[in-house]
């Protein structure tokens, strides 16, 4: 092959690679950059190696973040929870409706985020229907409100994440052998055993990706808590977002954003090196 | 009784698809809302929940009547049209090179790819307007535009390289041994076979860049789009016209996606007709 052939997968990935240095990676250098500069607003922020901003954004903030923690992995279990029998009916019980409840799905999507959390709020708000049977019930007290409350955060990312969750789940079941499911109860084990066996470990990776894929977002987001919730329900995604665009403490809002980051990033390689890239972007192949 | 325990079987068979048709009505609930919305009169511009003056189509004729979010959402539309075409391009193009071509640093190429579909928003604002705040960069539609096609680029290569894998390269190399030069192979050959792909990348691209709001909401100085306009305008209380607006956003995305569905099913049904074999004397498949 001559040089010429062999420098053309440089041009055709030139200008995206450059696009995502330019405008993803070195934008983290300048956020680090940020995070280590001291001072206020008025008299400037000047670079002097202020490590310290680092322990304190955590331990100023420590409550959000726990809640941050707390909130996404929540949303994430019961979104595993909700997306799986539906992702499974839809990988096997579906038939011709396949299609329409894969679309019905991805619905949502076609919306404005910041729209359908706005219409869950009008939905939860305190004259609302919904709220009067959960006191009917019993779920929330007589005088008592679901807007402004954790669980009014917790549904509000379940919900707007769960498409994130059943697109992987239903990409790993669709392909299940179900003559393994089938073999194991040849071979005497109950529906419940042949699950717990062969369905359930055969489909960890499509349940690990979604896991991945729904609390990732989940834990940095603020709309949720920002729509949904009220002043106690902040997470680490509303402060960063106070702390950039209202207060303009842009040292801690960078180092705690920073913290953020490669906190994900560890997660992110490390899911990446057991079980490569694909839950982000579809099976490997083969090159030329 | 026996019915009652027939019922009951029929209902432990039946379990599933019950579930799923309940957990699907939960997913379209805010959609419906919004819908519903757009057509029911609410009082003095606070969102109250039912339809207090009755069903009205007075805000759909006078969806366009508000000139702050016409102009945000012609600032949103223009922002899509270009964030998608410039990330749909460069997107292809990394696709190609990824299936295609053997090259040093593919992994990390692929790493740089994944890692910002996997951070969050937040970040990617945050870390974006550092640099912008270092370079004292005026905040506006170029930062958004940049801003929208760093995020859409990811997601394109994504969809683009799902479509290219199971490609056949067969159909190429007949249009080389026909004489066609590579350009040419690739302009009557491989960009048709691909554009269902590219339609599907684009259409993404342009749902992303409409529908984003947290990175939108660090870079945009005092550019308003669509989604920032109604986060502005949500605690005076939103106008019933932005309901209007989101439920024909919604009708018309869906259109789009199930045209480039049906698109997608056409081609690949096409592409697998296959000429019979023809037999040569004296080969396995002649006999």
């Amino acid at each position: 092959m001559g040089l010429k052939q062999r420098l053309v997968p440089y041009w055709l990935l030139g200008p995206g690679l450059l696009w995502l240095i330019v405008f993803f990676l070195v934008p983290m250098y300048f956020m680090g950059e940020l995070a280590l500069r001291s001072g206020t607003l008025t008299s400037g922020f000047t670079f002097d190696w202020a490590w310290a901003n680092f322990p304190d954004s955590l331990s100023g903030h420590s409550e959000q973040i726990v809640r941050s923690f707390f909130y996404a992995g929540t949303a994430t279990v019961l979104a595993l929870l909700i997306s799986y029998p539906l992702a499974y009916a839809i990988a096997f019980r579906a038939g011709r409706f396949k299609l329409v409840l894969l679309f019905a799905v991805i619905a949502p999507f076609f919306t404005t985020y910041l729209i359908r959390t706005i219409a869950w709020k009008t939905i939860l708000s305190d004259s609302s229907p919904v709220v009067s049977v959960l006191q009917a019930l019993a779920l929330v007290p007589p005088d008592g409100r679901v807007l402004a409350t954790s669980g009014a955060v917790i549904a509000g990312l379940t919900y707007n994440f769960l498409p994130f969750m059943i697109l992987p789940l239903y990409a790993n079941l669709e392909r299940l052998d179900l003559r393994l499911v089938e073999a194991a109860k040849d071979l005497y084990s109950s529906s419940r055993q042949a699950f717990i066996k062969v369905t359930l470990p055969l489909t960890m990776p499509g349940i690990v990706a979604g896991v991945l894929l729904t609390f990732i977002p989940a834990f940095g987001d603020y709309i949720n808590a920002l729509v949904l919730g009220g002043t106690q329900q902040a997470m680490i995604g509303n402060v960063i977002q106070s702390l950039y665009l209202t207060q303009r403490d842009y040292p801690e809002a960078a180092a705690l954003s920073f913290l953020m980051m490669a906190l994900i990033l560890v997660i992110v390689l490390i899911y990446i090196r057991f079980a490569g890239t694909s839950a982000f972007m579809g099976e490997e192949e083969d090159v030329a | 009784m026996e019915t009652l325990s027939r019922g009951w079987a029929w209902l432990r068979r039946n379990a599933l698809p019950i579930y799923a048709c309940i957990a699907v009505a939960y997913m379209l609930i805010p959609i419906v809302v919004i819908a519903v919305f757009s057509f029911g009169a609410t009082p003095k511009g606070k969102l109250t929940f039912g339809l207090d003056n009755g069903f009205t189509t007075e805000y759909w004729s006078s969806a366009f009547s508000l000139p702050e979010l016409n102009e945000a959402l012609f600032t949103s539309l223009r922002l899509a049209a270009l964030a998608t075409v410039i990330s749909t391009v460069i997107g292809t193009m990394m696709a190609i090179a990824l299936v295609r071509h053997k090259f040093h640093g593919r992994g990390a190429a692929n790493l740089l790819i994944v890692i910002p579909m996997a951070t969050p928003e937040v970040v990617i604002g945050a870390s974006l307007l550092s640099m912008f705040i270092y370079y004292s960069f005026a905040l506006g539609f170029s930062t958004l535009l940049i801003a929208h096609v760093m995020f859409s680029i990811s997601f394109v290569v994504v969809v683009v390289r799902s479509r290219l894998i199971g490609f056949d390269r067969h159909l190429e190399e007949a249009a080389a041994d026909l004489g066609a030069t590579p350009f040419a192979t690739f302009r009557t050959v491989t960009l048709p076979l691909l554009a269902p792909g590219i339609l599907s990348a684009a259409l993404l691209a342009f749902a992303l860049s409409i529908d984003d709001f947290v990175i939108s909401n660090f870079n945009s100085g005092t550019t308003v789009t669509f989604p920032l306009y109604v986060f502005g305008v949500a605690l005076r209380g939103i106008p019933v016209q932005v309901n209007v607006l989101a439920t024909m956003l919604f009708v018309l995305i869906a259109i789009a996606v199930t045209l480039v569905l049906w698109q997608q099913r056409r081609a690949e049904r096409l592409a697998a007709v296959r000429p019979e074999p023809i037999p040569i004397p004296g080969t396995a498949a002649a006999q």
